[in-house]
């Protein structure tokens, strides 16, 4: 490999640009900087903030205790919807996992210096937020402790899945997903352990770290190998992100339900994912590094560029919705037509009417720098964002489902209390892994903030 | 307690401030003949590993051939279950209904090599490797900071405690130690 990711491009030298990194800053201090996060003790704030996330996860486990005991009849869902907030929920989660793969993977190969400070913890953000994903197919299963029929395996009555069936893809997309988000996520950790396990002062902390780090001494030979395997899973992963939301909108595209039957599905489920997964990276990334003073890593740069990225996803987002109606209208299906218009002017208008607000109508704040530049205001959009993007699902599952061909089966449908209790629990469940995280492990990945400091330009100060 | 000086050294380790100096330490220590050479650093240095006179990386043909595996497997599995193990006539249609196979094949490819990759890699880097003798070397924890490290090792027919130690130092480090196993 001729060159190192994350050295020496000619966009981060170009002086017209605001730096990614503060003036001033040396390898030394941003090792210490960042690892003093970790190593420096409990802040007293942390405790309040993960016991609140972690009572929420009490209340998903009672939650799913109640599920488990009663059967899915405490959730809304019924014939003809027989999918709700669920899947609603699990799309959602999925989606918003799909930006740290970008961050880390895509952004790494096209070689985007800008992601080196946000790609650690927009990867644990994937982890967690597939975490709460998985969660909902397997308690909406009805019998999810037979989970494992989901899987090949010889099995003592003879069956095998149905390889045909979009949901067994499902099975093995969302499973091959999380284990590369994790490896890749880990790898990326592995230099950044070794660092902990030489600067932390207890000797507790110096063995569980060491332990972790597995020996790593930053030897040359392991740098080498090191940069090939990351560049190579980065190049494994970015198929597979644009796979995952595909095969996602499989479950629906593959249907014959006017509303879901319609091939431009994957492309704009794959944006969608990436909208919504911007808008939760910033929905993090601002008060993160208000909390840490972290803003001189993770600089206002940072956050027009996602907010960019934000806007022109937003917008395939938009063209998506338009094309829907648009292909109703011409496709001439008389079912299409009437899908349309009951999103539209139906019972459901309202949730339709606000998922365009906040999907399409919001962001185009964004076209306006100055607001670009104000960390609140992106802030409140993303916020915007992720409730328009749960709409958005929410919208195509259930207005889809509850009036099909046969006005004898049509059926409306609502969430109940249950469903508001695991979507909030899972909130829980995430917030409480994340605030694990910044706890114990650095969020910015230090030895890629090494590799951004003027000092680490070898090729250059040769030339 | 002083060590006595027979104690058998893994190699000698110069400590240099900044990876311009550790690049060019490297390339004078090829050129002056030594071949068993490895270099700490904080970060990932571009050319070291050359400069180093290291074999390219092995992990990309790990990478294909766990991909090959991966595909290979995804599809037999496929094809097997549902044309051999468990034949389902739906329609009349093929059993062998290769599109609806692909988004599985695929699946697998990336699973197999992104394992083969990780584990590949940590296999060829000899990880876990709980003990090492550089770790002996006080100031090594700062490889992992802010310092750069080259070590010669003891194994190389040109070592030579002396005559070494007095290469190091000619290279301005800012400092020379000897690595105890």
């Amino acid at each position: 490999m001729e060159q190192t990711p994350g050295t020496g491009g000619p966009r981060a030298a170009d002086p017209g640009r605001p730096p990614l990194i503060a003036p001033g800053y040396t390898s030394a201090t941003v090792t210490d900087k960042i690892s003093a996060v970790v190593l420096r003790g409990t802040p007293r704030w942390w405790f309040a903030a993960f016991g609140a996330a972690f009572l929420l996860v009490m209340l998903l486990l009672g939650t799913l205790g109640h599920l488990f005991l009663k059967g899915v009849g405490i959730y809304g869902v019924n014939i003809p919807v027989g999918w709700g907030w669920d899947i609603t929920n699990f799309v959602w989660w999925i989606g918003i996992g799909h930006a740290g793969t970008l961050i880390s993977a895509i952004l790494l190969l096209l070689r985007q210096e800008w992601r080196n400070s946000i790609n650690r913890f927009a990867e644990a953000m994937t982890l967690f937020a597939v975490a709460c994903a998985s969660l909902y197919p397997v308690v909406h299963l009805g019998r999810p402790w037979v989970l494992y029929w989901l899987f090949p395996y010889p099995s003592t009555m003879g069956v095998w899945p149905q390889f045909r069936s979009p949901l067994v893809w499902d099975v093995f997309a969302v499973s091959t997903y999380a284990t590369i988000s994790l490896l890749f996520w880990f790898i990326g950790l592995i230099p950044d352990l070794a660092t902990l396990r030489d600067r932390a002062k207890s000797r507790f902390a110096q063995i569980v770290y060491g332990m972790l780090a597995m020996g790593w001494r930053g030897s040359a030979r392991h740098w080498h190998n090191y940069e090939s395997a990351y560049l190579m899973l980065a190049g494994l992963a970015t198929p597979l992100v644009v796979s995952v939301h595909s095969v996602v909108s499989f479950d629906f595209a593959v249907g014959i339900i006017p509303g879901w039957h319609s091939t431009i599905f994957p492309p704009y489920f794959v944006a969608g994912a990436i909208y919504s997964g911007f808008a939760m990276v910033l929905t993090l990334a601002i008060p993160l590094r208000a909390i840490f003073g972290l803003k001189d890593f993770i600089t206002d740069r940072h956050l027009q560029n996602m907010a960019k990225v934000m806007l022109a996803t937003g917008l395939i987002v938009a063209y998506g919705y338009l094309i829907e109606i648009f292909m109703a209208w011409y496709g001439d299906n008389r079912f299409d037509v009437y899908m349309s218009l009951n999103r539209m002017f139906g019972p459901y208008a309202f949730q339709f009417w606000s998922l365009i607000a906040c999907n399409v109508v919001a962001p185009q704040a964004l076209w306006i720098k100055r607001l670009r530049r104000s960390p609140v205001f992106l802030f409140v959009i993303a916020i915007i964002v992720n409730v328009g993007m749960w709409l958005e699902r929410y919208v195509i599952i259930v207005t889809s489902l509850h009036r099909d061909f046969l006005p004898s089966s049509w059926g409306m449908y609502s969430g109940t209390v249950w469903d508001y209790s695991t979507f909030v629990g899972s909130i829980g469940l995430f917030l409480a892994l994340m605030f694990l995280f910044i706890r114990f492990l650095p969020m910015i990945s230090i030895f890629e903030m090494r590799t951004i400091l003027p000092e680490a330009r070898v090729e250059e100060a040769r030339k | 307690m002083t060590r006595p000086r027979t104690v058998r050294l893994y190699g000698q380790m110069a400590e240099f401030a900044s990876p311009h100096d550790l690049l060019a330490a490297a390339g004078a220590a090829r050129s002056a003949g030594y071949r068993r050479l490895d270099a700490f650093t904080p970060f990932p240095i571009e050319r070291l590993s050359e400069t180093l006179g290291h074999r390219p990386s092995r992990v990309p043909m790990l990478v294909l051939i766990g991909g090959i595996i991966g595909a290979l497997a995804g599809y037999g599995l496929q094809y097997w279950v549902s044309a051999v193990a468990y034949p389902l006539n739906i329609g009349g249609r093929p059993y062998n209904s290769w599109p609806a196979f692909i988004p599985i094949t695929f699946e697998l490819t990336i699973l197999i090599a992104g394992i083969f990759t990780v584990f590949g890699m940590l296999v060829l880097n000899g990880l876990p490797t709980p003990y090492h003798p550089v770790f002996n070397v006080p100031h090594f924890a700062l490889a992992s900071r802010d310092r750069y490290f080259l070590c010669i090792e003891s194994k190389d027919p040109k070592f030579d405690p002396a005559s070494t130690r007095v290469f190091l130092e000619g290279l301005s480090p800012s400092g020379v130690f000897d690595v105890e196993y």
